[in-house]
């Protein structure tokens, strides 16, 4: 039966605030909170409840990252995922090679769906999806808000700038998850418990014939410049007047 | 000398003023000449984008496939176009988001994404977490750079050109695999979010959509747009296509009024170019006030109405 495969990133916790390096080289993540990617938690639930709903009979969590990135797909297990695949990559890579690996993933695994999601929150790239669905010359439908599977075809509905919008994808095919596309479950003990003893593979770039070729060079690392200091007003009389002498109203 | 692509996003004949940012963009780089392509099924939309200031030619491309813009079906034309191109531009809206990458990937390049300052032909500046750092980027020389460009950062080019429009015909297989089958927009009739100059936003805080009403209300008296947080999205107080941040709409309006609105950096990220930011909050603590340049500690259920009484 067929296989749903998830894209999990393990990334700086939303919550925190991140901080540039003095020296420009990059930014601090020693000793910062890590989690899954919010929008990948979000791709892993849809994967899940398609699953249940007996769309897929498999659902595979795939990582490339670090040793640690261990810790997510065990989350990613616990959720209710049946295995994990760790390609094990201590370096940042860029988008495109993250599709290569992928790519590779899915010509061994078949599966009916890939769900990824719209952006990782650390570098903000939102390629992966795309790039991807073209190596593997499939359909793909981005910032989903609303999946449905009927056979072979898919009916994704998608958050874009006009409002919504609803494409119909002949499967195999690729979406990148939106946020309001569900809420993602919590994780229950036990459930991590019998997680530990779900199947997780580690791969490597070499072992999948992956060269790690870089074409974007990263000069420095700055950043943002700070705003002045605004002025408190005390009513909304003030706050007109204020405006008013600012031109803007 | 450089030669840039800009991919036109376009609507009903009508070329979208993220286009003439991109185009503002492309013209940054040095020594660049700038086209600007149309993929269209009926090809209107190739005369507005014609009278683009700055750009040499519009390049049309007419097929009856083109008739909505599906990433899938255009990709492969864009890689046909970007052939005789140093550079390929689109902008940094889910319509060029989309696109961009499954182009880039096909043609076995890599993209930037947001680029949101030009220091030179292979040297650019973009956004990573949530605007909270900004990376200055180099790629070498010889590789096609191919890249989606953070409207916000850039001033729409005027109307005033009237460039040549050169049809071109492109005759690959499209793919049929995915197809369009409806769009729905719940926000008409209002300014539009990203190109409005004045934007009022309301958060978690009106606490329904009957009250959010009085966002609108202040939107109408100020000729505004409506913007929302996510809260206020996800609890139904407002359509999704009104979200403001991270993942939401990157706006630059010249006045910014957050309305019961905490100031999470996702939200922050959509704001940080406004020209004036005004804070409306009753929690003095709120983040928001951190980058508010005027603020004001009240409850926004006696301040609007007070506002809408002073400005009528
Ligand atoms: C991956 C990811 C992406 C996200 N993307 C976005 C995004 O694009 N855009 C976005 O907005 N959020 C986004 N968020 C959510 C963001 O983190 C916040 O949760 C959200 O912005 C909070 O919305 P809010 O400010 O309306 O609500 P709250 O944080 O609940 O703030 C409500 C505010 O209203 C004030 N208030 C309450 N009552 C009154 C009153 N009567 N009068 C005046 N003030 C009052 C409170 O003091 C409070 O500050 C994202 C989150 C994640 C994880
Ligand atoms: N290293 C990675 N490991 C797992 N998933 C990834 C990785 N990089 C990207 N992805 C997936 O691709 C999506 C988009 O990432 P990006 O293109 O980097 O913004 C993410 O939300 C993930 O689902």
């Amino acid at each position: 039966m067929s296989k749903i495969l998830v894209c999990v990133k393990r990334v700086v916790d939303y919550n925190v605030r991140i901080r540039v390096k003095p020296d420009g080289s990059g930014v601090v993540t020693d000793g910062v909170k890590m989690g899954i990617n919010p929008f990948d938690e979000i791709a892993l639930e849809e994967a899940l409840r398609l699953k249940e709903r007996g769309v897929a009979s498999e659902v595979i969590a795939v990582s490339i990252g670090a040793a640690e990135t261990q810790q997510q797909l065990r989350t990613a297990l616990a959720m209710g995922a049946d295995r994990a695949i760790l390609v094990e990559q201590a370096e940042a890579i860029e988008p495109l090679t993250a599709a290569k690996v992928f790519l590779k993933i899915a010509e061994k695994e078949s599966p009916l769906l890939i769900i990824t999601g719209k952006q990782a929150i650390d570098d903000d790239n939102g390629q992966t999806g795309q790039m991807l669905a073209a190596l593997w010359n499939r359909p793909q439908a981005c910032f989903a808000s609303k999946v449905e599977i009927n056979g072979n075809i898919a009916r994704v509905t998608r958050e874009v700038d006009a409002g919504l919008e609803t494409l119909e994808l002949d499967l195999p095919a690729v979406i990148t998850t939106d946020l309001r596309l569900n809420e993602p479950r919590y994780v229950k003990l036990p459930e991590i418990m019998k997680a530990k003893k779900k199947p997780l593979d580690i791969l490597t770039l070499a072992s999948l014939d992956i060269t790690t070729s870089r074409q974007f060079n990263v000069s420095k690392v700055t950043p943002p410049p700070v705003k002045q200091k605004g002025v408190m007003v005390k009513d909304v009389n003030e706050l007109i007047s204020t405006l008013k002498q600012k031109g803007v109203l | 000398m450089n030669r840039v692509l800009v991919i036109a996003e376009h609507v009903d004949g009508i070329v979208n003023l993220s286009t003439h940012k991109s185009v503002a963009c492309a013209l940054q780089v040095p020594d660049a000449q700038v086209d600007v392509a149309v993929l269209s099924a009926n090809g209107k939309a190739a005369e507005h984008a014609a009278k683009l200031a700055g750009i040499q030619r519009v390049i049309l491309v007419r097929r009856d496939e083109f008739a909505e813009p599906v990433a899938a079906t255009l990709a492969p034309a864009i890689v046909e176009l970007a052939a005789n191109y140093s550079h390929v531009f689109a902008p940094s809206t889910t319509f060029g988001k989309d696109v961009l990458p499954r182009v880039a990937a096909l043609l076995d390049v890599g993209q930037l994404s947001d680029i949101m300052a030009v220091n030179g032909a292979h040297s650019f500046v973009r956004p990573i977490y949530a605007g909270n750092a900004l990376v200055h980027i180099t790629t070498n020389a010889s590789q096609k750079v191919l890249a989606t460009v953070r409207v916000a950062s850039f001033q729409p080019v005027a109307e005033t050109g009237n460039a040549p429009i050169e049809p071109v015909t492109i005759n690959v297989t499209l793919p049929t695999h995915t197809r369009f089958a409806g769009r729905s927009s719940d926000s008409t009739g209002r300014p539009d979010l990203q190109s409005a100059a004045r934007v009022v936003s309301g958060g978690r805080a009106l606490g329904s959509a009957d009250n959010f009403k009085l966002i609108y209300q202040l939107a109408d008296q100020l000729g505004a747009a409506v913007g929302a947080s996510r809260a206020a999205v996800d609890a139904g107080y407002a359509a999704n296509d009104l979200q403001v941040g991270q993942t939401g709409k990157i706006i630059a309006p010249d006045l910014y009024i957050a309305v019961g609105i905490s100031g999470a950096i996702q939200h922050l990220t959509g704001i940080k170019d406004a020209r004036t930011i005004v804070a409306i909050n009753k929690d003095p603590e709120a983040p928001i006030f951190e980058v508010a340049d005027v603020g004001l500690v009240g409850d926004l259920f006696t301040v609007l109405p007070e506002m809408q009484k002073q400005l009528g």
